[in-house]
């Protein structure tokens, strides 16, 4: 039986310094944190760096030819109450979501994170001098070939190959964007024009260079063998997925993670497709990129010819057939999942029968009918430099900029929903212990990460408390335990510790 | 629009859409004026230079 496909996202957002001459983004992103730290926490909590080891790679082995991702420990690291971490990652701010046990509620997050970007950029504009702006954009390239990452997290049963895992994986990923792509004007590829390439369906394609690999900054892989599972490593993986876009539409978003978990899943219980290998996953990952009218087929190392769609129904029929036997416990539960098999369903035959019908739910779709529109009224090359605007534009945090929020996109989230979890963490995994800690001892709290917490109760030494079981911390496990507990000496006095 | 021309439809498909010509009509009139009302927002919002602010749209590479 699967793992439960506890989840979370991460994302890395481009950051503009506007009118300041010298603009270092490593400052400017520091300046977003600090300012929502400062402004709407009580007390700053940084991360502990105790467990982090990104140099670890799942095929066993520590590859010291690859460029093990650094840690930044001088760099600005905080953890918010609603179990989230918050920090300047490379040159980017970046936020993680807290582990959630589904896709509504990993969403909900999601949005939770842009609102919390929105508030940083609106209070760091308030210290800044007149004419000066920071600005925030939930994208994924510069257009320049610079690109910046939005992963995904999902955990998975160790006693599962990792190299089956790879093989059965790939497809899926590879097919997957025809439904998660974000769009983007142009190409970044080398030796690629606006003529070759005038619109494609992904941010990222264009960066992904090796089918496996632990890299994330270089020689992109599809499937990133990173090994830190920030739980017990004798039972979990956490699966660290690079291969997707930061999506506007909280549809995408939704279905991204929640189609993924159930193929997980299906993987975790041996029941995935595995006869749909593609003969050149690299190659293949651009060409369904650039195939915006959804019109070529690829082959496969079986010899066959087939759509990133067909790969898709694949999936798809492998999905119902293992839901009939495990229904959807390990992913959320059954409203939840019948729920994403019709989503699932429903745009995939849209993408074959009217994929413009998907203009409010889809990014890509509702940019090209948005820039085709924007093209022809204008009479503009797909080169002009407006539509990189409006590709940037589209993107854009700022309430009175960004065009995603103005297209009529639909909603799966609810804003009360959304505030609540701005502040408050996911009630169903180990989040609500570290976030229900931070909100109620922060003073005695000195560093938390994803698996444990350091706490400072005056007398020495300092107590750890782990949390290597995602599922443990709950509500409903230590939901009344922390009412009761008004200090955090008593809290871990009673927890044994 | 231009595109939904362009766009491939399996040849299978050819007869449904016939058959559903006028309310598909209908609402593609519909979006149409949809769209039309978005780009005026549009041209509205964007960036007054916007080649200067693509420019200047430069980023550390990530992740």
């Amino acid at each position: 039986m699967a793992v439960h496909k506890v989840l979370g996202i991460e994302t890395e957002f481009g950051i503009l310094h506007r009118n300041e001459g010298d603009s270092n983004p490593v400052a400017a992103s520091s300046m977003i944190i600090n300012a929502y730290v400062n402004g709407f926490l009580e007390r700053r909590v940084g991360w502990d760096f105790e467990d982090e080891h990104p140099g670890l790679d799942a095929r066993g082995f520590n590859e010291f030819d690859a460029l093990a991702p650094e840690i930044e420990t001088h760099l600005v690291n905080a953890v918010l109450t609603n179990g989230a971490r918050y920090y300047v990652d490379h040159a980017h701010p970046e936020l993680a979501t807290p582990e959630c046990t589904d896709a509504l509620q990993c969403t909900t997050y999601d949005r939770a994170a842009e609102e919390i970007l929105i508030r940083s950029m609106d209070k760091a504009n308030e210290l800044l001098p007149d004419g000066e702006e920071l600005v925030i954009h939930k994208n994924n390239s510069d257009g320049k070939g610079n690109s910046y990452g939005c992963h995904e997290n999902y955990l998975v049963d160790r006693s599962v190959p990792f190299g089956r895992i790879v093989q059965e994986i790939m497809p899926f990923f590879v097919s997957r964007q025809i439904f998660c792509g974000a769009g983007k004007v142009g190409s970044e590829a080398p030796g690629l024009t606006h003529s070759d390439v005038p619109f494609q369906i992904t941010q990222r394609a264009d960066f992904f260079e090796e089918e496996v690999g632990l890299e994330t900054t270089l020689k992109r892989p599809i499937v990133n063998t990173r090994d830190e599972p920030h739980a017990d490593s004798k039972k979990y993986r956490r699966l660290h997925v690079i291969v997707g876009d930061a999506n506007m539409s909280e549809v995408q978003t939704y279905l991204k993670l929640g189609v993924t978990a159930i193929v997980l899943a299906m993987i975790d219980d041996n029941m995935a497709p595995k006869d749909c290998a593609f003969e050149a996953s690299v190659q293949t990952l651009r060409k369904i990129s650039y195939d915006i009218d959804l019109s070529m087929v690829h082959r496969l190392a079986t010899g066959e010819s087939v759509s990133a769609i067909d790969v898709q129904w694949a999936y798809y029929a492998a999905a119902e057939k293992w839901a009939d036997r495990n229904g959807f416990e390990v992913i959320g539960g059954q409203d939840i999942g019948l729920d994403l098999m019709k989503r699932w369903h429903d745009v995939l035959e849209a993408l074959e029968n009217d994929p413009d019908s998907l203009a409010d739910s889809i990014d890509w779709i509702a940019k090209r009918r948005l820039y085709e529109g924007y093209r022809e009224r204008h009479n503009l090359k797909w080169s002009d430099p407006k539509l990189a605007a409006l590709d940037l534009q589209y993107h854009d945090l700022r309430p009175d900029k960004g065009l995603a929020r103005r297209i009529g996109l639909k909603r799966i989230t609810d804003d009360s929903e959304v505030e609540t979890a701005i502040g408050n963490p996911p009630p169903s995994t180990r989040a609500y212990f570290r976030g229900r800690c931070l909100e109620r001892y922060p003073d005695a709290i000195v560093a938390a990460n994803w698996d444990s917490m350091v706490f400072d109760i005056g007398t020495d030494p300092l107590r750890r408390v782990p949390m290597l079981e995602p599922l443990r911390g709950t509500a409903a496990h230590v939901g009344n335990l922390l009412d009761e507990c008004t200090t955090a000496a008593e809290l871990l006095r009673r927890l044994g510790t | 629009m231009a595109e939904r021309e362009q766009r491939r439809r399996s040849t299978s498909r050819t007869d449904d859409a016939e058959i559903e010509e006028t309310p598909s009509a209908q609402a593609g009139e519909e979006l149409k004026a949809e769209l039309d009302d978005l780009l005026d927002e549009i041209d509205g919002v964007l960036e007054t230079n916007a080649e200067e602010f693509v420019k200047n749209y430069v980023q550390k590479g990530g992740e």
